[in-house]
């Protein structure tokens, strides 16, 4: 295990070598589409279903409404961005993971560092996304910074799987599969725009399969003052269970590829 | 190859077997690539593997690097078992593989440093190592240098010196000089053999037959997952070939059928003859002579060439001129 830590650090070592060229670009990626979000859903949307009286989301205003489920969105988005092409590239295209596991890096520790440059994506992402929804009065109580986390663990959630599949791809056509029928589906019906128990039985019965609408729902709760701590409890064992079983299913995946 | 009783272990030979190979096989599914093999590749030499595509050289060299877990036989590299011992192993191996896995994304000092720390090397180690192994590549002046924008010859270069980063006791080079101008390919064998000088253990594969003949002490040469030959180059030529090859030209309008009646004639004048499209190959030890003899008979080829053998005629004498695909 200790081993595992410093052979992950080491591999986390190459991300921050990339990153430090490539960063500008991300910002860019990163920060414009969910404020994007944040401007038209949040304040141009946000002021017509204000106009209408706030009694339909429990008295808080939509930007409220909506900001945590748009932090844990963006964490969701950034995650599968870096668990796909990265890792097809590490693989197929560049095959730097296969330089990795010519020295004492093994498959798992390859995986592990991985995951961890996706953390740190979508931590430092996410913080200063969150700035800026405070700024912007989107937080209705300081306990909504407890979103970062929430964010955090469900770009874990999420990374894992993604990773995982992206090992027995042929070539990145498979990922805008993701995108279209995972990303974008989770993303809209997440629950971040509109409570879910608006939508038809089948759709809300999807929406809770998805990590997605269990980080909002939680983001959300503490951010509005509304937490059930039995259900917050339910929502992150379920982040939880997908990060394990994702991460293993990753370090297989890896295994398989790199030394089958 | 049935030097069995010179295991490893034995001080008395005073040579240390870094790498142990007995009995050893590789499977993909059903496909068997290696099937097989025995050899020691001792410290301080440098070792190659040769034969065509297919042969189950690189299969062989991913078992020697700890990377591609064996199907059967006993593998020990320096003393220990990958199986068990993989990270351990490879902390000490350095390997420059066939296809570049060079960051093209990253500056060529950056492809090194970052290396160094997958063996735990700290960042001022790193630093240090660097810019010795920029230096003993000749690199220094690309230092800050995109990837992207090395010729194929530097890549190579910058390759071999990401493989020393860890200071190896053993480097693995498949196919080291594959697609290089002659310059580069001269440049690296010296690299190479400075290396050797110092002490570090070579274990290459190559199609190249004068790569093998200039750097390796030892070699095998490998065919359908088996080794068909084991020795040094002049031993191999000695037991696989004659000393010299006549090779006759009747000109472009005699057929092969015509070089096979030629061959008639002139094959008790060679311990062995090879009759290819466009000349007849007579292996002996004295070419002059039979070239002497060929003439006394009468027959007059449009040209005559005397050369000394080549490990590339005992190779392909072991493993024929059929290509492999």
């Amino acid at each position: 295990m200790a081993l595992a830590v410093e052979n992950g650090r080491r591999m986390f070592d190459y991300w921050l070598t990339v990153y430090k060229r490539t960063w500008k670009g991300t910002m860019i990626s990163s920060f414009l589409l969910p404020m994007l979000y944040l401007a038209a859903m949040g304040i141009g949307l946000g002021s017509f279903v204000d106009s209408n009286g706030t009694g339909a989301l429990g008295g808080v205003s939509y930007l409220q409404f909506i900001a945590p489920g748009l932090l844990a969105s963006t964490a969701m988005q950034i995650a599968v961005g870096e668990a796909t092409y990265p890792v097809m590239s590490g693989l197929k295209w560049q095959k730097f993971y296969h330089s990795m596991i010519a020295t004492p890096l093994r498959p798992a520790d390859v995986v592990y560092g991985q995951l961890a440059f996706i953390a740190f994506r979508v931590f430092t992402s996410c913080a200063v996304f969150l700035v800026i929804i405070a700024l912007f009065g989107g937080l209705k109580s300081p306990l909504g910074v407890l979103g970062l986390p929430v964010a955090l663990l469900v770009g874990m959630a999420v990374a894992g799987p993604i990773a995982a599949y992206a090992t027995i791809l042929d070539n990145d056509s498979g990922f805008a599969m993701v995108f279209r029928f995972g990303v974008v589906p989770a993303f809209l019906f997440s629950g971040a725009f509109f409570p879910v128990s608006q939508l038809p039985d089948w759709i809300e019965w999807l929406a809770y399969v998805s990590p997605l609408w269990h980080a909002v729902d939680l983001s959300r709760n503490l951010s509005l003052g509304t937490v059930n701590p039995l259900l917050a409890l339910g929502n992150l064992l379920y982040l939880l269970a997908w990060f394990l079983v994702g991460t293993r299913l990753a370090v297989r995946g890896f295994t398989k590829k790199l030394i089958g | 190859m049935s030097d069995g009783a010179s295991s490893v272990g034995q001080v008395s030979e005073q040579r240390e077997s870094l790498v142990h190979v007995r009995g050893l096989r590789k499977s993909y599914g059903d496909f068997e690539a290696v099937r097989g093999i025995d050899l020691d590749v001792w410290r301080g030499e440098a070792f190659g593997f040769l034969g065509p595509n297919g042969a189950g050289k690189s299969s062989t060299m991913r078992m020697i690097g700890a990377v591609s877990p064996i199907s059967g036989g006993t593998l020990k590299i320096l003393g220990l078992d990958p199986a068990a011992d993989g990270p351990s192993i490879r902390a000490r191996l350095g390997v420059c593989p066939q296809d570049d896995t060079l960051d093209t994304e990253l500056t060529v000092r950056e492809n090194l440093t970052i290396y160094g720390r997958y063996f735990g090397l700290s960042r001022a180690e790193c630093r240090e190592r660097a810019d010795e192994l920029l230096e003993f590549v000749a690199l220094t002046e690309k230092a800050k240098v995109k990837v992207d924008e090395l010729s194929g010859g530097m890549k190579r270069r910058l390759t071999i010196a990401r493989s020393l980063v860890s200071k190896p006791d053993l480097l693995l080079l498949d196919e080291p000089t594959t697609g290089l101008d002659p310059q580069a390919r001269h440049l690296l064998w010296d690299k190479l053999f400075r290396l050797k000088q110092a002490g570090v253990t070579l274990i290459i594969t190559t199609h190249y037959m004068d790569e093998a003949e200039q750097l390796c002490d030892r070699l095998v040469v490998m065919d359908g997952g088996l080794i068909a030959a084991e020795g040094s180059p002049a031993d191999l030529i000695r037991d696989y070939s004659t000393r010299e090859v006549t090779e006759l030209r009747f000109g472009p309008d005699v057929m092969l059928a015509d070089h096979d009646a030629l061959a008639g004639k002139v094959e008790d004048l060679a311990q062995r003859i090879e009759v290819l499209p466009d000349r007849l190959l007579l292996y002996t030890d004295d070419g002059e002579r039979a070239v002497a003899a060929v003439h006394e008979r009468g027959l007059e080829p449009a040209a005559v060439l005397v050369r000394r053998s080549t490990l590339e005629d005992v190779f392909l004498r072991l493993t024929g001129r059929t290509l492999v695909d």
